[in-house]
């Protein structure tokens, strides 16, 4: 199979072609893309993520990282409005938990693949025009534009050849090429990626990876749950700590310290069934722990 | 020749040119497997193969209900179990959505009691005769009305089924998806409901043909088999159609020749195209063993 990935030109002709992909300028007016005040998520009243307060600046490309249990997942799909945050500590209004400066339909969200059923009956063409459905919906036609923009993106991620195969006949790194197919069909300005690498060679990675990077290059707001901190380092510019509450966030090679990793693991292991009810009320996290 | 024409007319356009009641039940055995069929195709796609049979249990205290008002009569137990049935999955969505039970768990705790709630309105105002007339139903004994109820069923099934197609695939596929893409409107649950709602009226329409017990069977045994032929949807949708057809028809005529129980022997006969599929469809048994050569890539 090819593994082949042109960079800028694929892209650029891909960006080009589908007349989809010309960016928002409204949205780069605003330089926060994500406020997060005091965002706190419970399961059964245990937080999943706890008073987590800061923002991801429009553009910026920032990773996720945190142990097992440490809300990185949690807190992408709250990004995706996917889960509500706790109603105690949202205080709507002025200050809302959670604060996204576009639309909803300008948020793509990838989920972990092992959420998917891949012996589901339908072909590489069709799960990536499934990205359409913001415009094309329900019921619409799939246009010549959707079209174009679909096989694009099926070029962009070197899965030419394969439109008509079943999901069901792909590899693991192949059916993630679909998923990022479909992402980029789907155009988004806030691209939330959970664990995207999970279980991913690294000839694929590196196609995937590029893909993300130009996305940061073309301005949209990349955020990313991942565990490899080779690739973090390499690639993040800014990085996101979690333990279930904020361990660190701002430049990746300040906040991946052994001391904060340290830390971040002694987090995430402390659990106790009859904790204390949490009265923190306003604790806001100012400048300082903002991404640079 | 004259011999095989005569006799292969004796026994397979006969019965169905001569009675008017084979004429009847075949009218409702296609229609409804036409639209049942695919629904549960549906069905296995969502992990939820049980939950036909769970709904045709959930009917029955609807069609008590309509029993004890109006007696044998086919419009108030239809409704009766449309409502029944609706109810039952309505409430077990709503469980779904606002708790931490799954979808099985709540549908087959609220089955039960409907079923039990509709065993106890059954024996305690009619007789044994009258609950198993309802259980097992009888093809044999269709009318004008059930004709209609069936026909309006199947018709309304295929247009819905056909405007829902795109989103209901989206939302079996990958619901999280369609949770972060679609607008309030069309957030799954939608299509989750609308296409339960099907279920069950293609599952009443069924009642008086097959019997609530077995009007799961025309729904979910062509369905089950329909996927070991094919690798697309669209395909495995048509097969599931097909073969279902084909055991109702052939299920007729020999319910019709041996004399045994319509309802149970159409489902016999889709049991026999089940085992078919599983011993020589691309995915059963023997094309696995056969195949001894692999390609090079």
């Amino acid at each position: 199979m090819a593994a082949r990935f042109d960079g800028d030109t694929t892209y650029n002709n891909y960006m080009a072609g589908s007349g989809l992909g010309k960016y928002n300028k409204h949205t780069m007016v605003k330089s926060e893309m994500v406020t997060l005040n005091n965002l706190t998520i419970s399961y059964q009243s245990h937080p999943a993520l706890h008073h987590l307060s800061g923002s991801f600046s429009t553009g910026s490309l920032t990773a996720v990282m945190g142990p097992n249990g440490a809300g990185k997942s949690t807190l992408l799909k709250s990004l995706a409005q996917l889960i509500p945050p706790d109603k105690a500590v949202s205080n709507r209004g002025d200050n809302p938990a959670l604060k996204i400066n576009v639309p909803r339909h300008r948020i793509g969200y990838l989920s972990q693949t092992s959420e998917l059923d891949k012996t589901f009956p339908i072909s590489v063409l069709n799960c990536v025009a499934l990205g359409c459905w913001n415009s094309a919906g329900a019921w619409s036609a799939v246009t010549a534009p959707m079209r174009n923009a679909i096989g694009n993106a099926i070029h962009v991620v070197g899965l030419q050849g394969f439109e008509d195969r079943s999901i069901g006949s792909l590899s693991g790194g192949q059916f993630q090429r679909v998923l990022f197919a479909r992402l980029l069909v789907q155009d988004a300005d806030l691209i939330l990626l959970d664990e995207p690498f999970n279980g991913i060679d690294s000839a694929t990675s590196a196609v995937l990876m590029a893909i993300v990077l130009q996305w940061h290059q073309l301005g949209r707001t990349v955020i990313a749950a991942l565990h490899d901190k080779t690739l973090v380092q390499n690639h993040f510019p800014s990085t996101l700590l979690l333990a279930r509450e904020l361990v660190a966030w701002g430049k990746t090679a300040e906040v991946l310290s052994a001391t904060n990793l340290g830390r971040a693991l002694g987090m995430a292991e402390a659990w106790d069934e009859s904790a204390a009810v949490c009265t923190v009320s306003g604790t806001t996290f100012t400048q300082s722990q903002r991404p640079a | 020749m004259i011999d095989i024409a005569a006799f292969g007319w004796a026994t397979l356009i006969a019965p169905f040119y001569e009675f008017v009641f084979m004429r009847r039940a075949l009218v409702a055995t296609l229609a409804l497997a036409l639209s049942a069929a695919p629904l549960g195709v549906f069905l296995t796609l969502r992990r939820m193969s049980l939950l036909g049979d769970a709904l045709s249990h959930a009917v029955l205290p609807g069609v008590a209900i309509g029993f004890i008002v109006s007696g044998m009569s086919l419009t108030a137990m239809a409704i009766g179990g449309v409502v029944a049935g609706m109810t039952v999955a309505a409430i077990a969505g709503l469980v779904t959505r606002f708790t931490l039970l799954k979808e099985d768990a709540s549908l087959t705790a609220t089955y039960l009691v409907a079923l039990a709630l509709g065993v106890t309105l059954i024996t305690v105002n009619g007789s044994q005769l009258d609950l198993l007339r309802i259980l097992f139903g009888s093809a044999l004994g269709v009318d004008n009305s059930g004709l209609l109820l069936v026909a309006s069923v199947s018709s309304v099934s295929l247009v819905a089924l056909s405007a829902m197609y795109r989103g209901l695939v989206l939302e079996t596929f990958d619901p999280i998806f369609l949770a972060s893409v679609a607008n309030q409107r069309q957030r799954g649950w939608i299509w989750q409901q609308g296409f339960l709602m099907l279920v069950v009226i293609n599952l009443v329409a069924g009642f008086q043909t097959l019997g609530t017990l077995l009007s799961v069977g025309l729904m979910m045994l062509p369905a089950v088999s329909a996927r070991l032929w094919h690798a697309s949807l669209g395909s495995q949708l048509v097969n599931a159609s097909a073969q279902a057809m084909l055991a109702g028809a052939v299920g007729l005529l020999l319910s019709y020749h041996f004399d045994t129980p319509s309802g149970p022997t159409i489902i016999g006969c889709s049991g026999a195209l089940y085992f078919v599929s599983l011993l020589f469809a691309p995915g059963g048994l023997l094309p696995r063993w056969w195949t001894s050569t692999h390609r090079v890539a």
